[in-house]
């Protein structure tokens, strides 16, 4: 029987709270961006798949290190928490959901995206032309349509937190409950070359993220729907 | 360490290479075979107990450092000589270096526990991975005050108030007597043992010439080279 101390099981229910709360708010703000990016033909496509690609490029050192800034009594992020009298947010756990919804966004927009892309105009100008509203039509044909892609998002955006762990690092603080999730608690293992408790939980990491890639891959194929990183 | 280094060289005219890094990553990576001759670690475990797995000899361990703990804020006026407002718990958020393995953190709680300060909750203490990271928590004002090195303080130039900088807050040396002592420990390992040169750094480093650039960074030098 694996052996987890109370501060590794804190840290496991941590994380799955965090990605969980990401991964909701993700589905509801990045499901508009991705509906968006894939049905407009606007110049700010471009701009905007650009940011929304960002965390897939920089190293956590770099968005870790500006949202500590931006997010600090000095920074524009943390003048407008301040003013609204919610204080500053790094060493939170608000502080940790509002970076990894950033962090994660790209898994969750562009599987949607390529979903939403991949039905093609046709779908949806028959659902107008029998008189369907805009939101009526993303209810009853966008989202089952496209449901392959919003489940891909939902597994990849949960994972992706799940595993994230320079950018909490960075913003955290480490502290127990709050924010010491479980990467940050397996590197804590490590530093301290407790490499026992390190191996228990670590281990537990990647038979978890196995286990999970491999329903994605299932799932993928028993449907046939596809995923692309774009 | 640069500037040891820089000494050394011109010294010697040999070539030196500094892989820097955390004291307990650059440990797991000589039990693991990584090509080093010499290892400064930031406490005295580590190199005792390389020496205890057969990694170096404890004849060529010594001591070149002593590390000086400070209260410092990025604020002139959060910090005043008797570290008053540190005393009477009036912060959000202190900083210091994970306790659980970073020599500076666990004398950060020693000085705690000797003030007889108990952090009311334990969400007022952030910890950084290391100092480096504490110094950031406090220097981008998300902490107001923190534990760091007096080593980090000379090496920025912010030991001294200086009315041209911009920026240079305030700080509390914590005096010696609240927390044990910070050996920092060279030991050469098994890979330089052979090599001249190692022994040539392990010497400059116990000579005057290093001591003195030691003592002028932020650190005491021991008396007793042991």
């Amino acid at each position: 029987m694996i052996n987890f101390s109370p501060e590794d099981i804190s840290a496991i229910w941590l994380t799955l709270k965090l990605a969980s709360t990401v991964t909701i708010i993700l589905l509801l703000i990045g499901t508009p961006i991705a509906y968006w990016l894939a049905r407009t033909n606007s110049k700010m496509k471009g701009p905007i798949s650009a940011i929304v690609a960002l965390p897939l490029v920089l190293p956590p050192t770099v968005i870790g290190f500006y949202l500590l800034i931006a997010m600090g009594p000095n920074g524009f992020v943390g003048q407008l928490t301040q003013s609204l009298g919610l204080g500053t947010l790094p060493f939170t756990f608000g502080g940790l959901v509002v970076a990894s919804v950033f962090y994660s966004m790209p898994f969750v927009v562009q599987p949607i995206q390529n979903a939403i892309e991949g039905l093609g105009d046709r779908p949806l100008e028959v659902a107008a032309s029998l008189g369907a509203g805009r939101l009526d039509q993303f209810f009853t044909v966008v989202l089952p349509l496209a449901k392959p892609g919003f489940i891909t998002a939902t597994i990849l955006g949960f994972a992706h937190t799940v595993g994230e762990f320079g950018v909490i690092l960075m913003i955290g603080g480490n502290i127990p409950g709050e924010t010491r999730v479980v990467s940050v608690q397996i590197y804590d293992h490590v530093e301290s070359l407790a490499y026992g408790q390190a191996h228990t939980l670590a281990g537990t990491m990647v038979v978890f993220s196995f286990v999970v890639l491999l329903c994605l891959y299932w799932f993928q194929s028993k449907r046939g729907g596809q995923w692309s990183m774009k | 360490m640069k500037r040891l280094v820089k000494q050394f060289e011109q010294q010697t005219s040999h070539n030196v290479i500094v892989s820097y890094g955390s004291s307990g990553k650059l440990f797991a990576q000589i039990i693991h075979g990584a090509p080093f001759d010499l290892f400064l670690s930031a406490d005295q475990e580590l190199p005792s107990k390389l020496v205890a797995l057969g990694h170096a000899d404890s004849s060529q361990q010594f001591t070149y450092a002593l590390g000086r703990l400070v209260l410092w804020s990025a604020d002139s006026n959060a910090i005043d000589e008797k570290a008053s407002r540190l005393k009477s718990g009036d912060y959000t958020h202190v900083a210091l270096a994970n306790p659980r393995f970073a020599p500076y953190g666990r004398a950060a709680i020693e000085t705690l526990n000797a003030l007889g300060l108990v952090v009311s909750s334990e969400s007022k203490l952030v910890q950084g991975e290391n100092v480096a990271q504490a110094y950031q928590f406090i220097h981008s004002g998300n902490a107001e005050m923190g534990f760091i090195a007096l080593a980090q303080l000379y090496g920025e130039g912010l030991d001294r108030l200086d009315k041209r900088r911009q920026f240079h807050g305030s700080k509390w040396i914590v005096p010696d007597a609240l927390y044990s002592p910070i050996r920092q420990d060279l030991v050469v390992l098994n890979r330089g043992q052979a090599k001249q040169i190692a022994q040539q750094f392990f010497d400059f480093m116990r000579g005057d010439v290093a001591t003195s650039i030691i003592s002028k960074s932020g650190y005491s030098v021991s008396t007793n080279h042991d």
